[in-house]
C-alpha cells in the first residue's frame, strides 16, 4: 500500500446533466498524491463521466474540480493542455492513434512536449515498451495488436512522460482472466515505479482487490460507499453487498 | 401556418448555428496557425494524400472536359466558321470555372470524404480525446496541417488540371479535327494569359477553405458511432459540393471585376 500525501484531486459538489439525464448530483471527492483509488458502481452511474470531468474533457454542470491547486472549471480549451499534462489516461479501448505505430503512439507525448528524436527519447520508449511486455512490438501497427495488447501500449503511451497522476478507465473490461491479472500487476507496478498517483474505474472486484489503497461506490449519480478494500468486501450495506457479489434483485 | 413557422425558425437557427460554428472553428484555426506550434511533419504526410494522391482525378478531370468541351464547342463554331477560337475559348473556360470547380468538386469528393471519415472515426473511437488528453489541441494537429497541405496543393492541382484540359483541347481540335495549328495557337495567346491562370488558382484557395473547414467540422462532430460516422463523410461531401457551386458564383463576379476577361 502507498502512502498518501497531500490532496492532488479535490471535487467539490459536482454536477453533470446530459441532456435530461442527471448523471452526477453532488459529488464530493479528495484524491490524495499517490494514493491508488478504485472507483466502482454500475453501468452509467457516471464513473467514466467522472475522470473525462477532472481531466476537462468535458465541461461540468456546476461544482469545482481543483486540481493541483488549479480550479479547472474556469480554463478554457487551450488553457487546460498544461493541465492534462499532469494527467496520463488510459482509455476503455486504448485509443491508440491507429495511423501511428505502437512505438509512433508511445513517443508522441514526447514529441508534442517539445522532446527532439535522440536516443535518449528512443531509450526512454524502449525502456516503456519493454516495461509493458511489447518491447518487440514497437513496429506494429495498432490494427495488428490483441486487446489486451494495445491496452498495455496505450499504459505505456500513458506513463511514457511520466505524469503525477493516471487515469484509467476500465483497464479490464473485456479481457480473460489472466491478462486482466497482468494489466492489474502492471498498474501496481507502475504506481509504484512511478509513484504517481491512480485513479481506477472499474467493474472487476478482483482488480480492486490487487490495486485499491481506498475504494468509492458510486450510485445514482452518489457516493454510496467509500473506505478500505476491506470495508467494502465486509461491508453490511445490502447495495454494497449486492455489488460486490454481484447479485440481480429478482424483481428487476 | 404556426408548424410552418416553427420549421422555418428551426431552420434558421440550424443555419445560423452551423455557420457560427464554423466560424468558431475558422478562429481556433487562426490561432493554430499564428500562435501554435506548426505540425510539419503532419503537413507532408497530408501533402502526399492530397497532392501526390489526387494526381489520376485531377488529371483525368483536366482532360475530359478539356477534351469534351474542345468537341462540343468545334462543332457549333465550325458551323460558323471560327474553328480557330476553340483552343481560345476552351482554356479561357478551363482557366476561369472549369479547372476550378470540377477540380475542387472532385476534391471535396475525395479529400472531404476521407477528412471527414478519418476524424469521425477518431471521434468515435475516442482518439480525438486521448490527443486532447495529452494536452495537444485537435485543431493544432487535425486542422491546421490539412489546412496548410490544401493550401499548398490546391492551386497547383488546379493549375495541373488547367493544363491538361488545355492540351487534351488541343489534340482534339488540331489532332482529331484538324484545326490549323497556327490559327488554334495564335487564338489560344490572343484570349487568354496569365491573370486566367491566377484567377483559376485563387478561386481554388478559397475551394480548400472551404473543404478543409466543411469536412473536418463534421468530422469533429460525429456521434453515434459508425453510423454517425458514415452520415458525417456523406453530409461533408454534399456541403461541401454544394459551398464550392454557390461561392464560385459569388467568386466569379468578384475575381471577374478585379481580373476582367482581356479585351481581344
Amino acid at each position: 500500500m502507498s502512502t498518501a500525501g497531500p490532496p492532488f484531486i479535490s471535487v467539490r459538489n459536482l454536477h453533470k446533466q446530459i441532456g435530461d439525464q442527471q448523471i452526477l448530483r453532488g459529488i464530493n471527492l479528495t484524491i490524495r498524491e499517490g494514493e491508488n483509488l478504485v472507483i466502482i458502481g454500475g453501468s452509467g452511474t457516471g464513473k467514466s463521466v467522472f475522470l473525462k470531468l477532472v481531466m476537462g474533457l468535458i465541461p461540468a454542470t456546476s461544482g469545482s474540480i481543483i486540481v493541483d491547486n488549479t480550479e479547472i472549471t474556469t480554463l478554457n480549451e487551450r488553457q487546460l493542455g498544461p493541465h492534462r499534462r499532469k494527467i496520463g489516461m488510459l482509455f476503455q479501448d486504448g485509443a491508440l492513434f491507429d495511423s501511428l505505430t505502437v512505438a509512433e503512439n508511445v513517443a508522441f507525448p514526447l514529441r508534442e512536449s517539445g522532446m527532439k528524436d535522440s536516443p535518449d527519447m528512443h531509450s526512454r520508449i524502449h525502456e516503456v515498451l519493454a516495461a509493458v511486455g511489447l518491447a518487440d512490438h514497437g513496429h506494429k501497427l495498432p490494427a495488428a495488436l490483441s486487446g489486451g495488447m494495445r491496452k498495455r501500449a496505450a499504459l505505456a503511451r500513458a506513463v511514457v512522460s511520466r505524469p503525477r497522476c493516471i487515469f484509467y478507465d476500465e483497464p479490464t473490461a473485456g479481457l480473460d482472466p489472466i491478462v486482466s491479472d497482468s494489466i492489474d500487476r502492471l498498474i501496481r507496478r507502475t504506481q509504484l515505479h512511478y509513484r504517481c498517483t491512480s485513479v481506477v474505474v472499474t467493474h472487476d472486484m478482483r482488480s480492486v482487490r490487487s490495486v485499491a489503497d481506498r475504494v468509492v461506490y458510486f450510485r445514482e449519480g452518489l457516493i454510496h460507499f467509500e473506505g478500505s478494500p476491506d470495508q467494502l468486501f465486509s461491508s453490511t450495506d445490502p447495495l454494497v453487498r449486492q455489488f460486490v457479489e454481484g447479485h440481480c434483485d429478482e424483481d428487476e | 401556418m404556426s408548424t410552418f413557422l416553427s420549421w422555418l425558425g428551426g431552420l434558421v437557427l440550424r443555419f445560423v448555428s452551423y455557420f457560427g460554428a464554423l466560424a468558431v472553428l475558422t478562429g481556433e484555426l487562426t490561432y493554430s496557425l499564428f500562435r501554435s506550434r506548426i505540425r510539419w511533419a503532419e503537413v507532408g504526410r497530408q501533402l502526399v494524400s492530397i497532392g501526390f494522391g489526387s494526381q489520376i482525378q485531377v488529371i483525368v478531370t483536366g482532360a475530359a472536359t478539356g477534351a469534351v468541351f474542345a468537341a462540343q464547342v468545334y462543332y457549333k463554331f465550325n458551323q460558323l466558321g471560327l474553328d480557330s477560337l476553340v483552343g481560345g475559348i476552351v482554356a479561357l473556360a478551363m482557366c476561369r470555372e472549369l479547372g476550378p470547380v470540377l477540380t475542387a468538386l472532385m476534391l471535396a469528393g475525395r479529400i472531404g470524404a476521407t477528412m471527414a471519415a478519418e476524424i469521425g472515426t477518431m471521434k468515435v473511437t475516442e482518439q480525438v480525446d486521448a490527443l486532447r488528453s495529452l494536452g495537444v489541441h485537435p485543431v493544432d494537429y487535425l486542422v491546421a496541417p490539412r489546412f496548410l497541405a490544401m493550401l499548398f496543393s490546391v492551386p497547383l492541382l488546379i493549375g495541373e488540371s488547367i493544363r491538361f484540359g488545355i492540351g487534351a483541347a488541343r489534340l482534339m481540335a488540331v489532332g482529331v479535327y484538324n484545326v490549323p495549328e497556327a490559327f488554334y495557337n495564335d487564338q489560344l495567346y490572343k484570349n487568354v494569359d496569365h491573370i486566367d491562370v491566377i484567377f483559376g488558382m485563387t478561386k481554388g484557395l478559397a475551394y480548400g477553405y472551404i473543404i478543409v473547414i466543411m469536412a473536418c467540422h463534421q468530422g469533429l462532430t460525429v456521434r453515434q458511432g459508425a453510423v454517425g460516422v458514415g452520415r458525417g463523410t456523406t453530409a461533408a461531401v454534399f456541403y461541401t459540393s454544394m459551398a464550392i457551386l454557390i461561392a464560385n458564383f459569388f467568386l466569379s463576379l468578384l475575381l471577374n471585376y478585379i481580373w476582367p476577361i482581356a479585351a481581344t
